[in-house]
């Protein structure tokens, strides 16, 4: 069901944790479907140059949020804004149809984290808001940010 | 991967009993006749296949043979006893009440005769997961035709007041069938005694053969036939006979009958070996169904702040198989129906496990699962955003 690299990336999380000083924080997801996500993020230059992350979900979940991290570390905030479901996906040899909003919401707690990033210096945030699915239910029901 | 493996899913499946194999082998390559066929052959098939249906019918202490119906499993039983009671004698509308946690092989055909103009009524276990005689009296009518029921909870593993439930069904005129796929074997199934109308069952929970089914239907009963053609299975089930899977049904089924109450202690102390360890090495752990009468092999854990297949990939990963009625395990958006139906909260529904023993299950296996679960459950927990928030401060 899932490929080796989603394994690996479960198994072996990449960049787990909190950054204590950190420049922007996006968390997504909701408990009453499964899935919450926090990103933290240091950015210099514009630049992501520190990343972590800590999830509550499933494997998907989980694998998503770590690939996303090694995916952004170092690239400007505005290339990180612009990484897509359909490129985490890719990158991780491909996700079950069922779990694609996993990797829909990597991709938003990242915008979420670089928006917060840019309002806390008094910028316009970027991003554009969170990722449409195609699964409209599942957008509603657990895309949704919440604050707990 | 680990190279030893521990099934803890026998609520799931079976390994089929070596036991069992043997005794169906000789019903593939020897005795292969077609059961339906005058000559020699057919004449030895049909008398290996009646063999199995009496043996089945001593055991459920049904009245007669030709109550006992072979099936291609419990899905096909559950289907055919709700269509075929249901819409009997050209029947196109009436009532049905099905519990809300039986398996989808009810509430799947339930929702199909809910389209085609019966009125479907679904009665809610308790939060403990017993469905109540007061809540099904609520809502029996004059016009139900039937109730499905299950006998043992595939998921919580409580096991339902069934001779209560149908003699309640029947002091309002109704029908009783009950889907005992994950009963059969582990309990003391009298089918008189029980006072059901129909029943079904299915090989492959108790180490018999998966693809063979039987559905007791009690004589008399007017039945549509759901599967049509040559008239077997006393009209009331076409398609040749699965002659090897109906003796490895019955072999199976002797095997449990067996030994069922020296495994039923040993189960039940492995079970609530599992479940003493389990709650006391891990905090926010809780038992479903922990205070109601259940079957001795099945164990529903909710394990808060985790999700459930994060921690079956882990398991798995230790060489463990378990299940969990998290949302992200089937595909679907929402936690298992089962899970609801007894409200428990999705957000912590999705933190479930299903532990199922068997046959095989050693009290080493359970130590050694519980040792795994719990570095696991830490683990999961420390990497979660908000299990300080949620959980932190409570206990189980």
């Amino acid at each position: 069901m899932y490929s080796d690299k989603v394994m690996d990336h479960f198994n072996n999380p990449r960049n787990v944790g909190v950054i204590a000083d950190a420049d922007g924080v996006g968390e997504v997801g909701n408990p009453v479907c499964g899935d919450i996500m926090k990103i933290t993020i240091k950015v210099a230059d514009d630049t992501v140059s520190d990343i972590k992350f800590q999830t509550l979900g499933c494997g998907a979940a989980i694998a998503t949020s770590s690939v996303i991290t090694e995916m952004a570390r170092g690239m400007s905030i505005e290339d990180a804004v612009g990484i897509t479901k359909a490129r985490i996906a890719e990158e991780l040899d491909g996700l079950p149809p069922a779990k694609m909003h996993c990797s829909i919401l990597a991709a938003d707690g990242l915008k979420a984290a670089v928006d917060d990033y840019l309002v806390k210096n008094g910028r316009e945030p970027i991003s554009g808001g969170p990722e449409h699915s195609d699964d409209d239910e599942h957008e509603v029901t657990c895309a949704t940010p919440i604050i707990l | 991967m680990s190279d030893t493996r521990i099934y803890l899913d026998n609520a799931a499946t079976t390994k089929t009993d070596p036991r069992v194999v043997a005794a169906m082998e000789p019903f593939f390559t020897e005795t292969y006749g077609n059961p339906n066929s005058l000559h020699t052959e057919g004449r030895a098939a049909h008398s290996a296949l009646e063999n199995a249906r009496e043996r089945v019918r001593a055991s459920l202490n049904a009245e007669r043979p030709d109550e006992v119906l072979f099936t291609s499993g419990g899905t096909e039983s559950d289907n055919a006893a709700l269509i075929g009671l249901m819409t009997a004698g050209g029947r196109t509308s009436g009532h049905l009440i099905v519990s809300a946690f039986e398996h989808h092989a009810i509430l799947e055909p339930a929702e199909w005769l809910a389209k085609h103009g019966f009125d479907v009524s679904l009665v809610k276990p308790d939060t403990d997961g017993v469905v109540s005689v007061a809540a099904l009296e609520k809502l029996l009518r004059d016009d139900t035709v039937l109730v499905s029921i299950m006998h043992g909870n595939n998921e919580l593993g409580t096991v339902q007041p069934i001779a209560e439930l149908a003699a309640a069904a029947h002091g309002r005129g109704a029908l009783f069938h009950s889907d005992a796929a994950q009963t059969l074997g582990k309990l003391d199934i009298d089918v008189q005694a029980l006072g059901v109308d129909a029943m079904s069952f299915s090989g492959h929970k108790f180490y018999g053969p998966k693809g063979v089914g039987v559905l007791y239907l009690k004589k008399g009963l007017r039945f549509a036939p759901y599967l049509m053609g040559g008239g077997q299975e006393f009209r009331k089930r076409s398609g040749t006979q699965n002659v090897p899977g109906a003796q490895g049904f019955a072999t199976a089924l002797e095997l449990m009958d067996a030994d069922r109450v020296s495994e039923t202690i040993r189960l039940t102390a492995l079970r609530d070996r599992l479940e003493a360890a389990a709650v006391a090495r891990l905090e926010n752990v809780y038992v479903n169904g922990a205070n109601v009468s259940r079957m001795p092999h099945i164990t529903s854990l909710i394990v808060k702040g985790v999700e459930g297949e994060a921690m079956l990939l882990h398991l798995d990963a230790k060489g463990i198989a378990v299940s969990t009625g998290s949302a992200c395990s089937s595909g679907s958006l929402t936690a298992s129906h089962v899970l609801l139906a007894i409200d428990c909260p999705q957000e912590i529904a999705h933190g479930s496990l299903r532990l199922s023993m068997g046959r095989f299950t050693t009290e080493a296996e359970i130590d050694y699962f519980v040792d795994s679960l719990v570095p696991i459950v830490e683990r999961l927990r420390s990497m979660s955003p908000v299990y300080d928030k949620m959980f932190g401060a409570q206990s189980a």
